[in-house]
């Protein structure tokens, strides 16, 4: 052995000041002046809330004809085709009878005839513990943090429809083929979807984010309110006090974000 | 070693085959395709961000967007230079951008690459129907 006590501290020595020396160099060496980085925020006229809810009056909805313009509303606004095959049937929102609509709720054998009769506006409740999420294996679909709307994002959605199996009410569609040819007029400043997708409301997000009430209850002329859930001041929460209200398979505990007014 | 004859002409003969390709296209490259600015983006000038940066980039500045207007619930992106962008590709870069054939297909066609944006996107927000 040749190798001194002395060699091998120097050597420890060196490698140590070698393995120091890369960042204190990089503090040195000053980069280019540093530009500015681009930002990403939301615009001031964005509405926000801790939850979105929807009340609707049913007392205001007598027949089919009270329903249609509503749908008419959202399906144009979101490009939502009208399938001639009705397995294909696409929808975001639509009327059913009370029957369909509360089945299998704990809610009474014998109701009322104008109750038993009108038709109820039905879509997707924005669950505040949304099944759909849970199910999805690409987190395609989610419940946006920022104000509880259940979204999807197409560009994730794989199709396996594990969602429209968890969801009790039945609010999702499938694009069993193109919807482009079934559409008759484009709304050209909202996207379509492709074959293999599935859809559903999304409570008119693009809407929200430009200061707009949804499309369902713009066109309700006040049959339909809209609001923040968990603020004790909001349109909803006012309706919630003075009236009763109903919501869809509560007993399942998904807490529905639609609450009817009978 | 008696085999060697059948084994050379093998060997020109696959050599030939294979690199066919590359001689029969001898000097007929095609010439990259020229990209047409449709009148609102040649007065504005300035896209987004620098030019150099979007011909490379724009892939990943259209999937920040993505992400962040369809996860994040955020919408607006200002550039560098301050300007405040709609995070849209309907909307905003096919505002500018009218003309996809001339200015999207073009490159992609060229570089084959096949982008499924418009599966769902609509190409021409403006066009009337």
């Amino acid at each position: 052995m040749d190798t001194t006590r002395r060699r091998v501290l120097q050597l420890l020595g060196l490698s140590a000041a070698a393995m120091a020396a890369p960042p204190v160099l990089d503090a040195l060496a000053s980069g280019p002046a540093p530009v500015a980085e681009p930002r990403i925020g939301t615009p001031p006229e964005f509405l926000i809330a801790k939850q979105w809810a929807l009340v609707i009056d049913t007392r205001q909805f007598h027949s089919e004809a009270d329903v249609e313009p509503l749908v008419k509303a959202c399906h144009s606004v979101h490009n939502v085709p009208h399938m001639t095959e009705p397995r294909w049937e696409i929808k975001w929102i639509w009327g059913t009878e009370y029957k369909h609509a509360f089945s299998g709720t704990a809610s009474n054998r014998f109701v009322s005839e104008s109750v038993e009769h009108r038709p109820f506006l039905v879509l997707c409740n924005h669950c505040e513990n949304p099944p759909c999420v849970r199910a999805c294996p690409t987190k395609a679909t989610f419940k946006r943090p920022q104000d509880g709307i259940v979204m999807m994002d197409f560009h994730r959605c794989i199709g396996c429809r594990f969602c429209m199996a968890a969801c009790p009410f039945g609010a999702r569609s499938f694009n069993y083929t193109d919807p482009r040819p079934f559409l008759k007029t484009t709304n050209k400043q909202f996207p379509t979807r492709m074959k293999g997708v599935v859809e559903k409301c999304n409570f008119c997000v693009e809407r929200l984010a430009e200061g707009k009430m949804p499309a369902c209850v713009e066109a309700s002329k006040g049959k339909l309110a809209f609001g923040d859930l968990f603020d004790p001041a909001s349109k909803v929460r006012e309706l919630l006090k003075t009236n009763y209200t109903i919501r869809r398979k509560v007993n399942l505990g998904t807490e529905p974000a639609v609450y009817y007014i009978v | 070693m008696n085999d060697k004859k059948w084994i050379v002409t093998g060997l020109v003969v696959f050599l030939v085959i294979v690199l066919f390709p590359f001689w029969f296209n001898r000097g007929k490259a095609v010439p990259p395709p020229e990209v047409k600015l449709a009148d609102k983006a040649k007065a504005a000038k300035e896209c987004v961000l620098s030019r150099d940066y979007m011909r490379s980039e724009h892939m990943r500045v259209l999937d920040l967007w993505r992400e962040t207007v369809v996860r994040q619930a955020q919408r607006t992106f200002t550039n560098p230079q301050g300007k405040e962008f709609v995070m849209s590709l309907s909307n905003t870069c096919l505002d500018c951008h009218s003309n996809k054939a001339d200015f999207c297909d073009k490159c992609h066609n060229f570089a084959s690459v096949r982008p499924y944006c418009w599966d769902c996107h609509i190409d021409n927000p403006k066009e009337k129907s």
